[in-house]
């Protein structure tokens, strides 16, 4: 009989091999989304750290999405950088960002918390208008393929982007498994269970919480930058409020605090918006009704269930 | 990627199948990662329609202009149908909802490129949408004909697939205004846009051009995109201004001009505002009285002319509009008449490109482009209703006539129609340049 | 324009959007203090109210008096009623569960955007106010040391915006009144304190939340009946008040009624003044800026009571 622990990692390496193998299955179509879907749930994963194991409910992740996408994406257009140089400085503007805006938004908590994050995001997204002379505001600008070469390999090749995507969403997931599992993991757990006993136990609860709001904050920059660099797009739209809500709905669909939930909640959702518009153009009415009967019927989110019924090993 | 470039008899020959794929999985990751990806771009069948994927906003913020460009597509499918198709073989339409969103557009050209196999992708209005797309379209090779007006086309932002054939730019279209605005309004000009790329497209070409004319702007009042109640902006107008030029988009437009004529009260200055704030509503709706007097930019008139060409009646009847521009069965249902004729003229492009290039299939995408990069002349006709134009194959982008129209009793009176050399301006790309 | 009549111009227009958010945040705030759960598809109900406003104004025909009077009678109602149904068939079968509320209102806003697309359409449409006279004002001068009485330039309001905020004051006394001096009120005042203990008591909680809930969306739906003959009714008009309510109801200390009205104020105001001194989007990022700062310094709101 494996261990609980042995099983869980097992699970997730499962996962992640068969994501590998999948491209060589995949019709092209399905080839091309799946790699849009792994670097959006990548976004969701750094979401759900700070949501789904510590409790925090942020409505501004956009800010730092966008950070990453427009960090890479600018440093590219407006100072030509190489495209490796440019992943790293919008991996560091997410971090940076974070960093204040989580040291100001942790004097709050609960829905001051949400709005505190919200309102800052919305600053955000004015900002990228308010410069539109380099981000060309809601219009946003393209990356141009020959921009967009990593190590002499083109990142607009459907196949090195299927990998890429594919290497991001494995650094993510192990992160955040390997995060979720050690000690550091274990406190942000507690923090989300009972915050005042972690506190009384001696732990600084709002050091942890302000790493978590850094990590998560970057995994999400991470996420932008790659897909600007991925897709040659960056536009306002990716600030906006609904990509703060996504990552929220994407993580309550999945399962929030499941290390996988991101991904299957961004599975679920795409595909439900896509093959509900090739039968209907009511689409949205489908993804309503939907979201109702999950909310009803599925209230941990489906991998949350699947713990809850099935492996309740899982991380 | 080293696929698209062979061609379809290579790719047939060497099409894989499953078991292939499998044993190629067996020789190991490292190679099999690599692996290229014809297998998954077939090629195309003959002696099927042609299919264009129409890239059509049905929800979001798009949705009133989508509409109309879904009506006026259909229209134009139809008639090239009844018209023996495109090399005789039918056009078929296949429509897709982008959300007016620039992510899930560039999810769209991957399904009709991918999925549906198209031969071009259609039909873009937002100009987010479009350059959203266009790096996806670039890389699939997909011929992406958008309707769109926006100056990023020829601006050389976006790439050698992407053409725009059937609708003038903003650029060209605001510095042909700039003479009439001059010569007939006043010089000393005050620009209310909202503060986005299409309103500093408006604030950058139009201040250029109206300085070429003597004239000059005498204030730029930017309106942040998400609001709804534009009277506390009102008193940044300088008194001494003769014409507002005003320029608005979005469901808030209609507060905008009732706003601006409440702050005004009977002493307006003269106005010019580009008809894109009121598209698909009735000038007759209450509180745009206001506007009686005005005057418009108009992409291509919406009340039927006194000499209203026999083409331009053809094109009514055809997309369904009466005389006032509205729906003929609901006449409260306005078109957005001043853009969705780019829809049925941009068609009727891709008819004449494919027929010039003897198009059989997807392995023709590129010579389909380079044939529509060959056109100059378009005359005024059945598939040019609105007017004659001169497409620009280097730049992608077509030329034509600009119209302004005053406003008199509720309706819209053509009173002025500009040259198509007033819309010309240098050359900003070659795309001809570019590799297929 | 001079500094004093752009500042008198810039409050009253700031007053009027005041009195649009306070009408539709206290609706948001009352869902939000009685059942302790995030609405996300209070601004649909916004939107609802003024989607249905131009359906009630087009069925009456010919006058607009007529036309909004009915408006400003059904649409509150029928909103309400609405709100109440979903309430009853999905918030309370998830047992108002903060996550899983959120989550299904979603899917509740999903619904209403796409239902009001397939059959009002994607137009902005127009009512028709009942009155709208221009009204110029005067503003007094100072010049060679005596005063004098002047209309300046531009400076003006109508007597419809003038009426709208008249009735979102009348209307929040009325809530005033409905919360305190009423035996509904106190049976809503008793379940925001303490479900358990209301229920021990023998209130009917479930009942008291589906009246909370529809009387919620009424308000948002009012407020769109009021401000429609001046915005258009559009489907995707509720995102704004949404935000804006949501905001208000947090700076205004959770679930406290005249705390949300106060913040109602505050926020229309200053999004009408600061706009005078900066350009209009810099402006804008200073006031989204200022409301997180206020909540960095007063996370409970500025009239919070202490409970988050």
């Amino acid at each position: 009989m494996m261990s609980d622990s042995k099983k869980d990692c097992f699970a997730h390496g499962g996962v992640l091999l068969f994501l590998f193998a999948l491209q060589f299955f995949l019709p092209a179509y399905h080839h091309g989304n799946m790699a849009r879907i792994m670097v959006l749930a990548s976004y969701a994963i750094g979401y759900n750290l700070l949501f789904g194991y510590t409790g925090l409910l942020s409505l501004g992740h956009a800010i730092f999405f966008a950070a990453g996408l427009y960090g890479s994406g600018l440093a590219i257009s407006q100072f030509g950088f190489s495209v490796g140089v440019a992943l790293v400085i919008g991996v560091a503007a997410g971090c940076v960002l974070s960093a204040v805006i989580g040291a100001l938004a942790l004097r709050t908590e609960g829905v001051a918390f949400m709005i505190v994050t919200l309102m800052f995001a919305q600053a955000g997204y004015l900002t990228v208008l308010y410069f539109g002379e380099f981000t060309r505001g809601d219009e946003g600008f393209v990356l141009a393929h020959a921009d967009r070469v990593l190590w002499g390999v083109s990142l607009s090749d459907q196949t090195s982007k299927y990998f890429s995507a594919f290497s991001l969403f494995c650094v993510s997931l192990i992160m955040c498994l390997a995060l979720v599992r050690s000690r550091f993991g274990k406190v942000l757990i507690a923090i989300r269970e009972n915050e005042e006993r972690t506190q009384m136990l001696g732990y600084n609860v709002v050091w942890y919480k302000f790493c978590t709001i850094i990590l998560s904050g970057s995994i999400s920059a991470l996420a932008g930058a790659t897909y600007a660099l991925l897709f040659g797009y960056v536009g306002a739209s990716f600030a906006s409020v609904e990509y703060s809500i996504y990552p929220l709905l994407w993580v309550l669909l999945g399962g929030a605090g499941t290390v996988i939930g991101p991904l299957v909640g961004m599975i679920f959702m795409f595909y439900l918006i896509d093959l509900s518009s090739g039968v209907t153009t009511a689409y949205m009415l489908v993804a309503g009704v939907v979201l109702v009967f999950l909310a009803v019927f599925a209230p941990q989110g489906v991998m949350g269930e699947v713990r809850s019924r099935i492996w309740k090993w899982l991380s | 990627m080293m696929t698209t470039t062979k061609t379809v008899a290579e790719k047939a020959a060497s099409k894989p199948t499953r078991r292939d794929a499998l044993r190629t999985l067996g020789l190991g990751g490292a190679v099999a990662a690599s692996m290229p990806l014809w297998a998954r771009y077939a090629g195309a069948q003959t002696a099927e329609p042609i299919k264009v994927g129409f890239q059509v906003h049905r929800t979001g913020i798009g949705a009133a202009y989508g509409r109309w460009y879904d009506r006026t597509t259909s229209a134009a499918a139809a008639l090239i149908n009844e018209q023996g198709g495109i090399n005789g073989r039918p056009l078929e339409v296949i429509a897709e909802d982008d959300g007016t969103d620039p992510k899930r557009g560039a999810e769209v050209v991957e399904k009709f490129a991918a999925k549906h196999n198209c031969d071009i992708g259609f039909g873009t209005l937002f100009s987010h949408v479009v350059i959203g797309s266009a790096p996806r379209v670039g890389e699939l090779k997909l011929p992406y004909f958008v309707v769109s007006e926006g100056h990023h086309v020829a601006s050389g932002m976006l790439n050698r697939y992407t053409l725009q054939p059937g609708i003038t730019d903003v650029k060209s279209q605001v510095q042909a205004m700039a003479p009439f605005v001059a010569d007939n309004l006043g010089k000393k000009v005050t620009m209310v846009f909202p503060d986005f790329a299409f309103g500093h497209d408006h604030r950058d070409y139009f201040t250029a051009a109206i300085e070429a004319q003597g004239g000059e702007v005498l204030e730029h009042i930017a309106i942040p995109p998400t609001e709804t109640s534009f009277t506390k902006y009102f008193p940044k107008i300088p008194r001494e201004t003769e014409v507002i030029y005003h320029v608005m988009v979005g469901p808030a437009v209609l507060t905008f001009v009732k706003e601006l004529g409440e702050f005004f009260g009977p002493q307006r200055p003269e106005m010019f505002g580009f008809i894109d704030s009121l598209e698909a509503v009735d000038i007759g709706s209450p509180g745009l009285e206001f506007l009686d007097g005005t005057y418009f930019w108009e992409g291509n008139p919406r009340y039927a002319q006194e000499n209203q060409s026999e083409y331009d009646a053809f094109f009514r009847e055809r997309v369904g509009v009466d005389a006032n521009g509205a729906s003929v069965s609901d006449p409260r249902d306005v078109s957005t008449y001043a853009h969705m004729f780019g829809c049925w003229e941009t068609l009727h492009v891709v008819k004449a490109g494919m027929e010039a290039s003897g198009y059989r299939g997807t392995q023709d995408r590129a010579a389909l482009i380079e044939a529509v990069e060959a056109m100059t002349d378009l005359p005024h006709s059945i598939a040019h209703p609105q007017g004659a134009k001169v497409f620009n194959g280097k730049t992608h982008q077509v030329f034509g006539k600009q119209y302004i129209s005053k406003v008199v009793d509720g309706k819209m009176l053509l009173v002025h129609t500009t040259s198509i050399e007033d819309t010309f301006y240098p050359d900003e790309v070659d795309y001809t340049t570019q590799s297929l | 324009m001079d500094f004093g009549p752009y500042l008198m111009l810039a409050i009253m227009e700031g007053a009027l959007t005041a009195a649009v958010l306070a009408l539709t945040a206290s609706g948001l705030a009352l869902v939000f203090g009685v059942m302790r759960v995030v609405n996300v598809a209070h601004g649909e109900f916004f939107m609802l109210g003024a989607v249905l406003a131009w359906w009630v104004t087009q069925l009456a025909g010919g006058s607009p008096v007529l036309g909004f009077l009915l408006a400003l009678c059904v649409v509150p109602v029928l909103v309400g009623m609405l709100a109440a149904f979903v309430d009853m068939t999905i918030l309370k079968r998830i047992n108002y569960d903060p996550e899983r509320t959120i989550v299904a209102t979603i899917g509740i806003l999903y619904i209403l955007q796409q239902v009001t697309l397939m059959t009002y359409g994607p137009e902005a449409r127009p009512v028709a106010p009942p009155f709208n006279a221009r009204i110029a004002l005067p503003w007094i001068d100072m010049s060679d040391g005596t005063l004098r009485l002047y209309w300046p330039w531009g400076l003006s309001i109508t007597s419809y915006k003038l009426f709208v905020i008249g009735a979102a004051c009348v209307v929040l006394l009325g809530l005033w009144a409905l919360m305190t001096k009423t035996k509904l009120g106190l049976l809503m005042r008793a379940t925001e304190q303490d479900r358990e203990m209301a229920l021990a008591f023998g209130i009917p909680v479930q009942r008291i939340y589906a009246i909370a809930f529809g009387l919620g969306a009424g308000m948002a739906a009012l407020a769109a009946v009021l401000i429609v003959p001046i915005q258009q009714a559009h489907y995707l008009m509720g995102g704004d008040p949404l935000l804006l309510s949501f905001i208000v109801v947090i700076i205004g200390g959770l679930g406290s009624l005249p705390g949300a009205i106060l913040a109602a104020l505050l926020i229309g105001l200053s999004d009408g003044i600061i706009s005078i001194f900066f350009s209009p989007t810099l402006a804008k990022i200073f006031a989204t800026l200022f409301v997180a700062f206020v909540l960095v310094f007063r996370p409970k709101g500025l009239w919070g009571t202490g409970k988050p």
